[in-house]
């Protein structure tokens, strides 16, 4: 185990993760597809083996050991969210499926509460699909009007074109915290004072942000953060809605059925308080816990060791990349997590996956779910090379001698 | 190792590189829009029909070598032959494609220029690059208005 101390010790961190050792084509496998997804440390691994070998029953319900200690293990992997982001209490932290689940709840939940014909929801042209779909259902049942602010040609958000879009019906300004199609790091911090001035609410997606940098929701004072469990080297399947807890209070459930509830009767069923109220039915335990140790993996060896690493790596894919004649950079902000996307002359971005993947590098290509992004830059797709914690110059050499071997195959 | 020149053959990049039969048919009877959701391939097939026979088609495509190579053979093979032929080869390729088990030389031959596709057998993420101009072919002798996608 890669320890906080001392230099960072990248073989001591790639031997945590078993799959960094695998082969693929009979190639070492070099992993850069982090953004869409990231590899399990064994100590996650572990966690879940250990929830299922010795601490396993249903959560907040039975009266017996296993149940206590299964009940105890996911109450201390909501603790750990809460540490993680700084929060101010732990049921502030509400278990859901993914980012995408925790931000259909806010729209659904919030959404129709408060949302009114006129009213405006504010995104950016960056967004997930899951940052606007949920949103464009709400709005269409609220007769709200949503309203996008716009990017730069490196994919930097305008922030003064964001200010002229927010006035007194906006009620929602939800953008991401780091645009997972670019790499952009959005000021938050800035685009949340101006929300706040105008008496609008902020929901940040947080899935491209945590695993790259340490957030602090208190500083922010972002009234919604969501993150996704699987890109943080935890299991899929499992996320973190944060909300504050006035906020979250006031909202009504957003599935019922068991666990969520005080009492039932067939006239009245009042609702169990913060976190229980939105999670309704048996969680994804396990995947809790697994969440949990994946925070205290990443904690361990210091988010902003993390940062540093992936800066060296991104600033080094950049160069390597951008002195390649035939490579177009898409997305060139100042201020970047370490995601790469680009295209190749004359080369499709399918063609390129399926030459590199041959070569054992993995890299996502396609629209990245952010499809208006794609627009934006008159592209159908980009190829998308996204780095973690466990990737190493090495492998952005070996991805610049496979984007070799592409032209090799469709050089003329 | 399966060699990726099996999948990017001469003949296919060639046919990336200048697609026969590209550009807009104006009039046309026939016309359909294809796309591919996980990639973002989109393809649009234009064709004019007479006593059942394509007399002419075209297409426009934005994807990949393997969407537009299929895309311009097809134009290649099916122009001026019976809608129901048309059909027929599709039906043939796309079985041959997607079939698990081994295939013979002989119907190897059947596919005439479409053969060397088939290399896509061995990438099954990329089937549906070269069945969507296909589908979208299909799509427009069905009088498919809506998009048709390979999901």
């Amino acid at each position: 185990m890669a320890v906080a101390n001392g230099a960072y010790d990248i073989d001591a961190i790639r031997g945590d993760f078993p799959i960094l050792g695998e082969r693929v084509y009979d190639k070492p496998l070099v992993y850069l597809d982090n953004g869409a997804s990231a590899q399990k440390p064994r100590a996650v691994i572990d966690s879940l083996s250990r929830v299922y070998e010795t601490e396993y029953a249903n959560v907040h319900r039975g009266v017996h050991y296993m149940s206590q200690k299964a009940t105890e293990a996911m109450e201390g992997a909501r603790e750990k969210a809460r540490a993680f982001i700084n929060a101010e209490h732990a049921h502030e932290s509400i278990f859901v499926r993914g980012a995408t689940e925790g931000i259909n709840l806010v729209a659904s939940s919030w959404g129709r509460a408060n949302l009114e014909a006129g009213d405006e929801i504010v995104l950016s042209v960056m967004e997930h699909h899951s940052n606007i779909v949920p949103w464009q259902i709400v709005a269409e049942q609220t007769g709200a009007a949503i309203r996008v602010a716009p990017i730069d040609d490196d994919g930097v958000l305008d922030m003064d074109a964001l200010e002229s879009l927010i006035g007194p019906r906006t009620r929602m300004v939800a953008i991401t915290h780091v645009s997972n199609a670019l790499g952009t790091v959005v000021p938050v911090d800035e685009a949340i004072r101006i929300a706040h001035r105008h008496g609008a609410l902020v929901l940040l997606d947080g899935c491209q942000a945590v695993p790259h940098m340490a957030i602090d929701v208190r500083a922010l004072d972002v009234d919604f953060y969501v993150y996704s469990g699987h890109k943080l080297y935890g299991p899929s399947g499992v996320g973190i809605l944060y909300g504050k807890e006035s906020l979250l209070k006031a909202m009504p459930p957003y599935q019922g059925g068991g666990e969520m509830i005080e009492t039932v009767t067939f006239e009245k069923t009042t609702y169990a308080d913060l976190p229980f109220k939105f999670e309704a039915g048996t969680p994804h335990i396990a995947g809790a816990i697994g969440l949990g140790a994946a925070i205290d993996y990443v904690t361990r060896i210091g988010l902003d060791r993390i940062g540093a690493h992936e800066s060296d790596i991104l600033e080094y894919a950049t160069g390597r990349l951008g002195a390649l004649n035939s490579v177009r950079l898409i997305g060139t902000a100042p201020e970047k997590a370490a995601i790469v996307s680009f295209n190749l002359e004359d080369v499709h971005p399918h063609d390129v996956g399926t030459i590199l993947d041959r070569e054992g590098v993995a890299v996502r290509t396609g629209h990245h779910c952010a499809q208006p992004v794609m627009d934006r830059f008159d592209v159908a797709a980009t190829v998308r090379a996204s780095f973690g914690l466990y990737n190493t110059r090495q492998e952005v050499d070996a991805l610049v001698d496979a984007l070799g071997r592409v032209q090799e195959i469709f050089g003329r | 190792m399966i060699d990726l020149r099996s999948l990017y053959q001469d003949v296919i990049l060639d046919h990336s590189r200048n697609p026969r039969n590209s550009g807009e048919l104006e009039p046309c009877s026939h016309a359909a829009n294809g796309n591919n959701p996980l990639c973002g391939d989109k393809v649009r097939v234009y064709m004019q029909v007479g006593n059942g026979k394509i007399d002419d088609i075209r297409f426009e495509a934005k994807g990949c070598a393997i969407s537009v190579a299929s895309a311009s053979m097809m134009t290649e093979l099916i122009k001026g032959t019976e809608i129901g032929d048309a059909r027929e080869t599709f039906e043939r390729f796309h079985e041959i494609v997607t079939r698990k088990g081994e295939i013979s030389d002989d119907e190897i031959e059947t596919l005439d220029k479409l053969a060397t596709l088939i290399g896509v057998r061995e990438f099954p993420m990329r089937v549906k690059c070269a069945t969507l101009p296909w589908h979208t072919m299909t799509a427009a002798l069905d009088g498919v208005d809506d998009d048709v996608t390979t999901e």
